[in-house]
């Protein structure tokens, strides 16, 4: 690694206007540097302005409402961005600074053709003929490993998986030989085994190139081998930056000690998860110790027991007939009372589908799933109806799940409404506050609205809902995959307490393997709509049997 | 966000961004001076003689003076000569005996006879009715057609795309089928054929726009009913076991709202126009009434007569309106959806 700097960011502040008195300021002066040919991780929850510094050096940042001061600097090979007109870091960016995105999806034009799209950015920076870009993107997408890219270079995205478009994506990024490679959370969207192959990929062609990469994340295992100085960041203040050895054997912040130890890991189950204001307040040492063992025994009493449940998906094909594709496909499992069983699986594994189809969101093609002895898939709707209250559902994205023109006291009479739960809306309100109290709450919430609250907070209000029908089993579909590392700890932690209170079974669904490892005491993995593998949480890890779930666990990343 | 900010939902936090717009402030003044002149005629308060004939046909504008030319007017008085009868007509007179006693039964049905005026403020029309009043009633009339007729089509418009979005299936198929023929038919025609059947009245003109009118907010609402059914917090709705009307009014139409509440505006304006057509081809408010249409509609042969004052009224009252509402509509629109209106 050589001394020298290739990007200098040194005391960049940036602050929005929001309205007429009101600034936001996101960056309050912040100083790290990108060594040429080495990797940058820029680690932090949403809105720490991990993203925000990107953008600032990408020239993103809208301008109409955006304020850097002038004592804000970005040197890049000595030049200053900062200095520089517009032109200038339009004709910079692209050619020897690039950016990978989020989301490939909704990154790459749904009408060009991906070989297009390569095409152009080749040709808007480099004096090159058609023919020549052509053949040049070819090379791209070879280099990026898609498979046969003479004839891929003519589909369009949506005929690409989103790990094939993340590759195109890096392919139009690489295209012009960047110095630095700028990558904004790149495998959030995608599941673990595809996440692994393109780090594998960034990293192949970060040697291959020579370039520098900014990796921009949450997740500050996903970083630990691959970073060579890692920054932490948090509201706008960087809280610790060094190597990446450093940072993570001997942490100093305890901002940093913190997002390491709250993300529950694979080999470690504590009794109760620690969650950031334990470090922040210094109660770092009276954590709980010991390790909450897991795991069902025969003897344990069935809840819920799911037989050969079938759910399949009519698509249209051609003017007149129909395909039928499975998504569930024979699931058999028995759900023991007051235990947790982990469904995990990638995405369009059917694991979703599964939990919807047991509640009868989805209509059901076969199967039986068996609850007080009877079979709730062979019950009319109007029979169904009293079952409801004993099964309900935490969805996973707490922005889409509760109701924005209700208040949460709406929220949370409604059900005890539908079901009859007391006689007078006194009684339940005044049951509603309560319930806001045990999930952590102020009982000021109750006259407020959905968008007033916080992820984790909403995801707190969508608990108490469920619990006011005081159900006997909750699925929890992904219910703290959008949340933040910090916020996760405390909903699982408020979800284990409840387990514990209530005596309530869960199906835990989830893609995350170590957030079911810690949660689950059975554990199911599906792929394509089929249960590869079940049993016992502690045994699957020990020693998976299945090849599938052995290339999932190989896939975790920091492990 | 502080904690300690007064909770408000969605339509306060609106109204705010409506508020804070000098320009929609404008709007709802004028609008709300309109509704109020419109609201007062109603009552019969201001423009209740709007039919009666209180100046000379084509009475000039106040500001023109009576000396403007005017067949009717006061410079086209020629003097006539008083005839006199005097004892010697009297005595070939064979009526003369009973003058006295027909004065005296005519003196029974004395009124004081109102001379009509040279000038009224805004002129008169053909029957020396006052342009003014006219056009106040006619701005009651026409408000209200607008506000009738886009209450029923957005309440056909919502309750049919409300089923039909939600439902969609066989439900779904019909709706859309019956929404197909129903464009393919051109509007006039329709607008005639509806006419034909109802008579002809202010209420036949609200429910043949109504009836006509409903179908762009059918569309709308449905694709938005498909759109939120999908949601998740229907989705959650129907895990707590709501039934399929309180989904579809308590869960989804609150979040629908907005965009009817602008559909609302939107045709009231497009109905207030569709009016104005439909009485100039004689199909709408009967003639004795008036509407803003009625009174483009007698416009044609006064322009002949150079009498141009009825049509700058109504024009100008009538667009003001028009501009105001269409204005506000847009206004309210980005105030509802801000994510949309930033430019």
């Amino acid at each position: 690694m050589t001394t020298e700097n290739l990007l200098e960011i040194k005391n960049l502040r940036v602050t929005f206007r929001l309205g007429k008195n009101e600034r936001f300021e996101a960056l309050q002066g912040v100083n790290y540097v990108i060594p040429k040919n080495s990797v940058v991780a820029l680690v932090g929850e949403s809105g720490s302005g991990k993203s925000v510094s990107a953008m600032a050096i990408m020239d993103l940042l809208p301008r109409a409402n955006t304020e850097i001061p002038a004592d804000s600097g970005m040197v890049f090979e000595g030049t200053d961005l900062l200095k520089q007109t517009e032109k200038q870091r339009r004709d910079l960016c692209g050619k020897h600074i690039s950016m990978i995105f989020q989301d490939p999806m909704t990154s790459l034009n749904p009408v060009y053709r991906v070989g297009d799209q390569i095409v152009e950015v080749l040709r808007l920076h480099k004096p090159l003929s058609k023919n020549e870009a052509k053949k040049r993107a070819v090379e791209l997408l070879r280099e990026v490993g898609i498979p046969d890219p003479e004839t891929r270079i003519n589909s369009y995205p949506h005929e690409m998986s989103g790990g094939q478009q993340q590759r195109v994506m890096i392919a139009m990024a690489i295209a012009c030989e960047p110095k630095l490679l700028i990558a904004d959370e790149p495998t959030t969207a995608l599941d673990v085994t595809i996440q692994k192959q393109i780090i594998e990929l960034l990293m192949k062609l970060k040697q291959s190139h020579g370039m520098s990469v900014l990796f921009i994340t949450h997740d500050l295992e996903l970083v630990r081998e691959i970073a060579d100085h890692v920054v932490v960041m948090h509201r706008g203040v960087i809280k610790e930056q060094g190597p990446a050895e450093s940072v993570f054997t001997a942490p100093k912040d305890p901002y940093t000690r913190a997002l390491l130890a709250c993300r529950p890991t694979i080999d470690k189950r504590p009794i109760r998860l620690p969650i950031v204001e334990d470090f922040l307040q210094g109660r770092e040492h009276e954590l709980p110790q010991g390790e909450r063992s897991r795991g069902v025994s025969p003897a344990d009493p069935i809840i819920l027991q799911v037989n050969n449940l079938k759910k399949t998906f009519r698509v249209k094909q051609g003017l007149f007939s129909h395909k039928e594709v499975a998504a569930v496909k024979d699931v058999s499992f028995k759900l023991a009372r007051g235990k947790t069983l982990g469904i995990v699986g990638e995405s369009g594994s059917g694991k979703t589908t599964l939990g919807k189809t047991i509640l009868r969101l989805n209509s059901c093609e076969g199967g039986e799933v068996i609850y007080n002895n009877k079979n709730l898939m062979g019950l009319s709707d109007r029979e169904f109806q009293p079952y409801k209250r004993q099964l309900q559902i935490i969805f996973q994205n707490p922005y889409a799940s509760l109701n924005p023109r209700f208040t949460v006291g709406d929220i949370l009479l409604e059900p005890m409404r539908v079901h009859g739960i007391h006689d007078t809306d006194k009684d339940r309100a005044d049951h509603a506050i309560q319930l806001l109290r045990r999930v952590g709450l102020d009982e000021k919430a109750f006259h407020k609205y959905p968008h007033e609250f916080s992820g984790g907070q909403r995801q707190r209000i969508s608990i108490a809902r469920c619990l006011s029908m005081k159900p006997e089993i909750l699925v929890c579909d992904e219910s703290v995959s959008a949340l933040d590392v910090s916020v996760q700890a405390q909903v699982l932690n408020l979800l284990q307490e409840l387990q514990d209170e209530y005596g309530m079974s869960y199906l835990f669904i989830s893609h995350d393997l170590s957030v079911v490892k810690y949660i689950s005491d059975e554990v199911l993995v599906m792929h394509h709509g089929e249960m590869v593998e079940y049993a016992n949480s502690d045994e699957l890890y020990r020693e998976p049997k299945h090849a599938y779930t052995q290339k999932l666990l190989a896939a975790i990343p920091g492990r | 966000m502080t904690q300690q900010q007064a909770s408000y939902g969605f339509w306060r936090a609106a109204g705010k961004r409506l508020w804070a717009d000098k320009l929609a402030r404008f709007c709802m003044a004028v609008l709300v001076v309109y509704f109020l002149v419109a609201g007062a005629a109603g009552m019969g308060w201001v423009a209740k003689d709007w039919n009666e004939e209180v100046g000379v046909s084509y009475a000039n504008p106040s500001f023109l003076g009576d000396d403007y030319p005017n067949p009717q007017g006061k410079n086209s008085i020629i003097s006539q000569d008083v005839l006199v009868i005097d004892e010697k007509q009297k005595a070939v007179d064979p009526l003369a005996p009973y003058y006295e006693e027909i004065e005296k039964n005519a003196a029974a049905y004395e009124k004081a006879e109102v001379k009509p005026s040279w000038t009224l403020l805004l002129g008169g029309d053909k029957w020396g009715r006052d342009v003014l009043d006219k056009v106040i009633k006619a701005g009651q009339v026409s408000i209200s057609i607008g506000l009738a007729s886009a209450l029923l089509a957005v309440f056909i418009g919502t309750v049919l795309g409300a089923l039909g979005g939600y439902f969609g299936g066989k439900l779904g198929d019909l709706l859309e089928w019956f929404y197909n023929i129903f464009t393919s038919v051109p509007y006039i025609l329709l607008v005639l054929a509806f006419a034909a059947v109802f008579g002809k009245g202010v209420s036949t003109v609200i429910l043949v726009l109504g009836f006509v009118g409903w179908t762009g907010t059918y569309r709308l609402i449905r694709a938005e009913y498909i759109k939120q059914r999908g949601r998740d917090y229907v989705m959650a709705a129907n895990a707590i076991g709501a039934s399929h009307g309180r989904k579809m009014f308590v869960h989804i139409l609150p979040n629908v709202s907005h965009l009817i509440l602008v559909q609302l505006s939107q045709l009231v304006v497009d109905f207030i126009k569709a009016e104005v057509i439909l009485s100039f081809l004689g199909l709408g408010v009967p003639t004795d009434s008036v509407s803003w249409g009625i009174m483009i509609n007698e416009v044609m042969p006064e322009l002949v007569l150079g009498k141009w004052w009825q049509l700058a009224t109504v024009a100008v009252v009538m667009s003001t309106f028009v501009v105001s509402f269409g204005l506000f509509t847009d206004l309210l629109r980005d105030a509802l959806d801000p994510k949309a209106s930033r430019r």
